[in-house]
């Protein structure tokens, strides 16, 4: 059964994200939280590496965290779900274990 | 399913306390049981009942008290490392109580999922 | 402890991927896998990222006024906590190597540890 990983730091400021791609297996399920949402943001110099990490893993952002720093769910990379807190708790119940990429 | 919570930081500073606050909230809504919050690390901060927030922002260790007193959710605070930082019985607030760790490493093992919040 | 009796093995792991002594997290992970071990659980330790300097050899922390605790991971053993993970590629970003680390370890390279992680009931990380 797979793993649910969640990332709450901006890319632009730790390696949580990157350390989290690193060691995720296929399948997995990334869940981007916190400051860790604007890792989603399309036309960024990290569309590309999101879109490719939509191939391996399933990836979603929690919508009240773009909702509070003012990101539009439609302004996404393309593969990323936006799901709501009552998402989360779907998430880590439909994963084996969760690990918070501190 | 039950669920095991551990909140590693304080109250403002970080967002971790209010994340794990939302989720729970959002579990009980959707039928789940919260057997246990753990605070550990910065996380006893929480409990201390002498925070007075500005009336126009939430309270967080309230919101955590209320969610306490009205779904029974153990909120545990780690006695070591509330005593390290001055977190004690006399100024605890309501709904916390005080114990050792082996009341995380517990909540591992007897919960369905641990979930952590963290910086 | 009824809780230390509840016959329920679960494969733990403890990841550490920050440094010591620039953030309380290394000591205060340590205190939680010292209890851990009352418990009888699968305990595995992994040790990623900055986290591999926390059992770097020669620590000597007096200079900044704070306590030397990396001697208690040579203690683990005799708590059997004997599953020290660290990873390879951490290692060798830092220029370090296993000569380099105060307690026996298994080095093992990042895909090994994603794979390792992945079978693991519970995952605490701070």
């Amino acid at each position: 059964m797979s793993t649910l990983h969640t990332v709450n730091k901006s890319p632009f400021e730790r390696n949580n994200l990157e350390a989290c791609l690193g060691h995720a297996q296929p399948g997995d399920a990334i869940l981007l939280i916190e400051d860790g949402v604007i890792a989603a943001l399309a036309g960024g110099s990290l569309e590309g590496k999101m879109a490719d990490a939509a191939k391996t893993f399933k990836l979603f952002a929690l919508g009240p965290d773009l909702a509070a720093r003012g990101l539009d769910p439609a302004r996404i990379v393309a593969g990323i779900k936006v799901v709501d807190y009552g998402g989360f708790v779907d998430l880590t119940a439909e994963n084996k274990a969760i690990n918070a990429w501190l | 399913m039950k669920f095991g919570i551990l909140v590693n930081e304080g109250p403002y500073n970080h967002q971790a306390s209010d994340t794990a606050y939302q989720f729970c909230k959002a579990a009980i809504e959707k039928g789940h049981e919260i057997f246990r919050v753990f605070f550990y690390y910065d996380g006893v901060n929480n409990a201390t009942r002498l925070g007075e927030p500005p009336s126009d922002d939430r309270n967080v260790t309230k919101n955590w008290a209320k969610l306490a007193e009205d779904h029974k959710v153990d909120l545990v605070v780690c006695v070591a490392a509330g005593l390290r930082r001055g977190i004690v019985e006399g100024n605890l607030a309501p709904g916390f109580r005080i114990s050792g760790l082996g009341q995380l490493i517990e909540a591992g093992i007897q919960t369905d999922r641990l979930v952590t919040f963290g910086d | 402890m009824d809780e230390m009796e509840s016959g329920i093995v679960k494969k733990f792991m403890f990841v550490n991927r920050k440094p010591p002594h620039g953030t309380v997290y290394a000591l205060e992970v340590l205190e939680m896998v010292l209890i851990s071990a009352a418990f009888d659980q699968d305990v595995h330790l992994a040790f990623l990222d900055d986290g591999v300097l926390q059992i770097k050899k020669g620590q000597t922390p007096a200079g900044i006024g704070v306590k030397n605790f990396s001697p208690t991971y040579r203690a683990l053993e005799g708590y059997d906590i004997e599953k020290l993970y660290v990873e390879a590629e951490s290692l060798a970003e830092r220029g370090l190597t296993e000569d380099d680390l105060l307690v026996p370890v298994e080095v093992i390279s990042r895909a090994d540890m994603g794979k390792l992680m992945a079978e693991m009931d519970v995952v605490m990380t701070a």
